[in-house]
């Protein structure tokens, strides 16, 4: 059984098993993208273990996880059984150890990496990155002028009657209801309420409409999440609240300290910040082709009493304290300088500790293939030399020679 | 006499390659010289004759305007000249109509009509609509020009409507993948329309009668409109007239400045902000400032009004004078402009073309007959080919300071140069006329879709900012291109196989085996190139939007071709596949190149739109389909193929 199973795990028709099933997935996943959206296909398709048919619960073909696992399983298991040192198979070893380390270092980035945004106008520092596809509700107190001291709990705690606490907060936080993606409007006296929409039951927060709506599938749409919720001391109500990453954060006065209540995105913070000193948005003279965009920044840490400046353009990102700062947008061109505001940039904020395995992988799988179709190449070449050549043209051997010196 | 004969064909076709270089007798007002003239659009300097031929392209399809034609009667005779008949459009030149050798007119030439004579410019048959319901819907159905089924329209003929087709074209769906055909066509009339006026007021004002007349005495004349502006300004008492007549100047010029198209006059400083260059309308406009106009405008004008006079003489004088005053503080864009210029009128991917497919057709007969004769002309035919297309490329190259692959363009072109240099080398190992084959086939389809592309406008754009660097443009791009063209000749060397073996007797077991072994080995490159390219886009993504991998439809085509190329070696080396299966698979390894480098493209489009069914996807599904039967046929068990019935008792071998 045990060396039937280890017969099936180290077969090459597993391997290309795997390999026909991995095109498929990428072809099916890569048109799902379509109606799906980038984000959406990427998690249905490449990061999951199942696909299942749209609207049960029944899977119909292996997930992204699936085949990158059992394809891990298998080249490791073969390597494991026949592996033997050999000139010949050097460069297929060397191929697959590389791809081991590209597989390996896929799932690390998937496990710890990290995206988020910094935005800031000319002039303002931040220390701190949003991840706009997550949110929190936070409990900020700021009664010390100087700092701030914030309490936060991820949205995907916020289930519908949870209580939530936490020992650096006076009150406990009662979820009511939660909604993962909304419309809001603002009432105002000369309109009415607009048709699907209602007003969420609480007596803080603010006097809006809303109206549940589907996730967004599209890049460049980000879900807008909502919830009330009710703060309590013991058993007493301090009231509730409704809170919206649409809505800004509404104060609140106890026990002679100040607090804001809100559901806000995700905040990284970290122990040095960013200024931007200046942000430059050239385009090609006569067209609206971005030619260069760039953003001179400061980098300020107090505890370890870096100071410096740097610039950071595309394709030349800032790699500091395990995080690497890239050029995104800009907004810096004439059409913002002539309206009035502050020209601004975003950065892109990835935290990626494995950010180092493709380049080693490369070298690997690149010098492997190498060796092996040199190898390959060395042989074809030298049958060629000794060999009559098949084919309709008359055979030469003056011709042959020529040829394989021409090589060299 | 057979020996000869390769050499006797290519003797033709050098002649017909070296026609073409020789220069134009310059009796006249020289063209050429216009054609020459730097300008700056799409953020780069490039030749009038560029712009020209770039904007022709996209307006009419087609590289020249013919200027005769039959009337409704069969009459041949110039357009103008020819009575016009309400009912019926006139008919251009048909193929077979050999005695006819139309005048025409070249882009440049066309460019100078409608810079400086655009009453004649609008009585062209220049724009192409084909549309049926906007013909009927703009009354055009007995005007214009019919070419083959084709039709054009001059701007006279359709200026009548440009109110409405303005009004029609601001209404269509604003994502262009989910238009109908007929909002595309609006769109497409409304765009060329909107060209064409922009190069009218590239020049001077469009209603400018003489140019040069105009601007003969113009600072004496706006002297005393300023100054009355001036004192307007101070509160102090002014003439009025003075200066309505200032605001309608400069609002004419404003009007020129806001449709320019090309920029024409060159910096005053070049050496602070050298691609600071203006409109005519906006220098005209800046006299207010600095009452000075620039010389370029002056000669311009000159330019203009003795072209409208017909003085060649006079014309080629100021040409003259301007390109000495270039020569002075431009002299590299000039040189610039002037091999650019030659590159167009050369137009190597356009002779290359022809000599691919002959090359390839010669290559094919040469099987049949067993003509040595024919597969050598075959090979020295692609060898002047790919002489000529590999000077393209270079010249390419050193005109945008790029490597090879910039754009989808560019990658065409390479994808064809990669797989036709793999073509030789295969020829140089077999010579059995397979390597001649493939190289002509992949190059000549490489290079007709190259053309298509080049029709949506200029080829040589500059690059946005994160492509704008050299390094990966040179590394990751040209690496995975290769290995497009090796995954395509492995893919076409398998339809050689099946085609040849299953429909000729002429591919021997021998001949099989060694393309098979062709097949594998440039699986083996592919493989190389395509994994290492596509890791390499992983880094260059890395380094410049912060991950590796996004699953971005791109990533993913590359990444199947990768997965897929693996797939075939693997199956090899397992024995889970002999000669027969490699050939099939490599022939689906067609398909996923396709869609990798077309497909992905397409995805943006959306699936449910109607006019989805047109351009590059209809022929991404006609190829697709075009692969599929060859499978079918591919898998086809070899004792009812052909060339191997006689063999039906040997046992089939592996090869190795």
């Amino acid at each position: 059984m045990v060396s039937k199973l280890l017969a099936v795990l180290t077969s090459l028709k597993l391997t290309v098993l795997c390999l026909a099933v991995a095109v498929i997935l990428v072809f099916i996943g890569t048109i799902a993208q379509v109606d799906q959206g980038l984000y959406r296909a990427q998690e249905l398709y490449f990061k999951s273990f199942l696909i299942y048919w749209p609207g049960t619960g029944f899977p119909v073909f292996p997930g992204g996880y699936t085949v990158g696992t059992v394809l891990l399983v298998n080249l490791l298991a073969a390597h494991g059984k026949r592996f033997q040192f050999s000139r010949k198979k050097f460069g297929i070893f060397l191929t697959h150890v590389g791809l081991i380390l590209l597989l390996l270092g896929q799932l690390f980035t998937d496990l710890l990496s990290r995206e988020s945004a910094l935005h800031f106008e000319e002039g303002e520092s931040k220390n701190y990155s949003v991840d706009f596809r997550k949110n929190e509700l936070a409990l900020i107190d700021r009664s010390d002028k100087r700092t701030e001291t914030i309490v936060s709990v991820p949205e995907s705690l916020l289930d519908e009657g949870a209580v939530l606490k936490d020992d650096r907060l006076p009150f406990r936080v009662r979820v009511h209801q939660h909604w993962p993606n909304l419309d809001v409007r603002m009432p105002n006296p000369h309109n009415e309420k607009p048709t699907g929409f209602f007003a969420p039951t609480a007596d803080r927060g603010g006097r809006v409409w809303i109206r549940p709506r589907p996730s967004e599938t599209a890049m460049d749409q980000r879900d807008n999440p909502g919830a009330t919720i009710e703060l309590l001391v013991g058993e007493r109500s301090l009231g509730t609240w409704f809170v919206s990453t649409l809505l800004k954060p509404s104060p609140l006065d106890f026990d002679n300290r100040k607090y804001d209540v809100v559901l806000r995105h995700r905040r990284y913070y970290e122990p040095f910040s960013l200024t931007l000193i200046k942000a430059t948005h050239d385009v090609y003279k006569g067209t609206e082709v971005p030619k260069n965009f760039s953003s001179r920044v400061r980098l300020l840490n107090p505890e370890t009493r870096v100071d410096r400046e740097t610039l950071i353009y595309m394709n030349y990102p800032l790699r500091y304290g395990g995080l690497t700062f890239y050029q995104h947008q800009m907004a810096a061109n004439e059409m913002v300088t002539q309206s009035g505001l502050l020209p601004s940039s975003t950065l892109q904020v990835v935290r990626n500790p494995t950010w180092l395995t493709p380049y080693l992988a490369c070298l690997l799988v690149g010098a492997g293939l190498i060796i092996q179709f040199a190898i390959h190449l060395v042989g074809f070449l030298r049958k060629q030399r000794t060999k009559v050549r098949p084919g309709t043209a008359p055979p030469s051997g003056g011709r042959s020679k020529r040829t394989a010196q021409d090589r060299r | 006499m057979k020996n000869k004969l390769p050499w006797i064909i290519l003797g033709v076709f050098l002649l017909w390659v070296g026609y073409s270089l020789l220069p134009k007798s310059p009796a006249g007002i020289d063209h050429a010289g216009f054609g020459k003239l730097p300008v700056l659009l799409n953020g780069r300097l490039q030749p009038m004759d560029s712009v020209a031929m770039n904007a022709l392209l996209q307006i009419r399809g087609i590289r020249n305007i013919p200027l005769e034609g039959f009337d409704t009667e069969g009459n041949w005779g110039k357009f103008q000249e020819l009575p016009y008949d309400m009912n019926e459009p006139f008919k251009a030149r048909s193929w077979y109509d050999f005695d006819k050798h139309p005048d025409k007119l070249d882009a440049t030439q066309w460019l100078m009509e409608v810079m400086m004579r655009p009453e004649l410019a609008d009585e062209r048959y220049l724009f192409a609509v084909n549309h049926p319901d906007l013909i009927s819907n703009y009354d055009l159905n007995g005007k214009g020009l019919d070419r083959s089924g084709l039709r054009f329209f001059s701007f006279h003929e359709l200026q009548p409507h440009i109110g409405r087709i303005e009004a029609e074209s601001g209404k269509v769906n604003e994502k262009p993948e989910l238009r109908t055909p007929y909002e595309r066509a609006i769109a497409k009339l409304s765009h060329t329309l909107v060209l064409y006026l922009r190069l009218k007021n590239s020049l001077q004002p469009q209603d400018t009668d003489d140019f040069a007349a105009e601007l003969d005495g113009y600072l004496t004349e706006i002297g005393p409109e300023i100054e009355a502006f001036e004192r307007y300004r101070n509160d102090e008492d002014y003439d009025e007239t003075a200066i309505t007549n200032l605001l309608t100047r400069m609002e004419r010029y404003d009007a020129a400045n806001r449709l320019a198209y090309p920029l024409l006059v060159p910096p005053a400083a070049p050496d602070e902000k050298p691609d600071d260059w203006n409109s005519v309308g906006k220098a005209l406009m800046d006299t207010i400032h600095t009452r000075n106009v620039p010389e370029a405008v002056t000669l311009y004008a000159g330019l203009s009004s003795a072209y409208n006079s017909g003085d060649a003489d006079g014309f080629n004088a100021v040409l003259a004078r301007y390109r000495d005053r270039l020569n002075v503080q431009f002299p590299q864009e000039l040189s610039k402009a002037e091999w650019e210029h030659l590159y167009n009128r050369f137009s190597p991917f356009h002779k290359s073309i022809v000599l691919y497919i002959v090359a390839f057709l010669l290559a094919c007969c040469s099987w049949f007959r067993f003509s040595e004769w024919m597969n050598r002309s075959a090979h020295f035919l692609i060898l002047l080919a790919v002489l000529i297309h590999t000077t393209g490329l270079v010249t390419r190259m050193i005109l945008e300071n790029r490597p090879p692959v910039t754009n989808l363009y560019s990658s065409a072109i390479f994808v064809g140069w990669g797989a036709v240099i793999l073509g030789l080398v295969l020829e140089r190992f077999y010579r059995d006329g397979i390597g001649n084959v493939i190289a002509g086939i992949v190059g000549f389809l490489t290079l007709l879709i190259a053309h298509n592309l080049s029709l949506s406008g200029d080829t040589m754009e500059m690059m946005q900012a994160v492509l704008d660097t050299n390094f990966w443009l040179a590394t990751h791009v040209v690496v995975i291109t290769l290995g497009y063209s090796a995954t395509f000749v492995a893919g076409f060397l398998s339809l050689v196989y099946i085609a040849r073996g299953l429909f000729t007797k002429t591919l021997s077991r021998a001949t099989a085996k060694g393309l098979a072994r062709m097949v594998y080995g440039i699986i083996c490159f592919a493989t190389l190139f395509s994994f290492v390219g596509t890791v390499l886009g992983g880094i260059w993504a890395d380094q410049s939007w912060g991950r590796f991998w996004g699953w971005d439809p791109k990533e993913n085509g590359a990444l199947m071709i990768v997965i897929w190329n693996a797939l075939i070696l693997h199956c090899r080396w397992g024995g889970i596949v002999r000669e027969q299966g490699l050939i099939n698979l490599a022939v689906i390894g067609n398909v996923i190149t396709a869609f990798s480098w077309f497909g992905v493209n397409l995805l943006s489009i959306g699936l449910h739109s109607y006019g989805f069914m047109d351009g590059s996807f209809q022929w991404m599904v006609i190829f697709t389909i075009s692969q599929m039967f060859f499978l079918g046929l591919g898998v086809i068990p070899q004792r009812y193929w052909l060339s191997f019935s006689k063999f039906r008792s040997a046992p089939s071998t592996a090869t190795g």
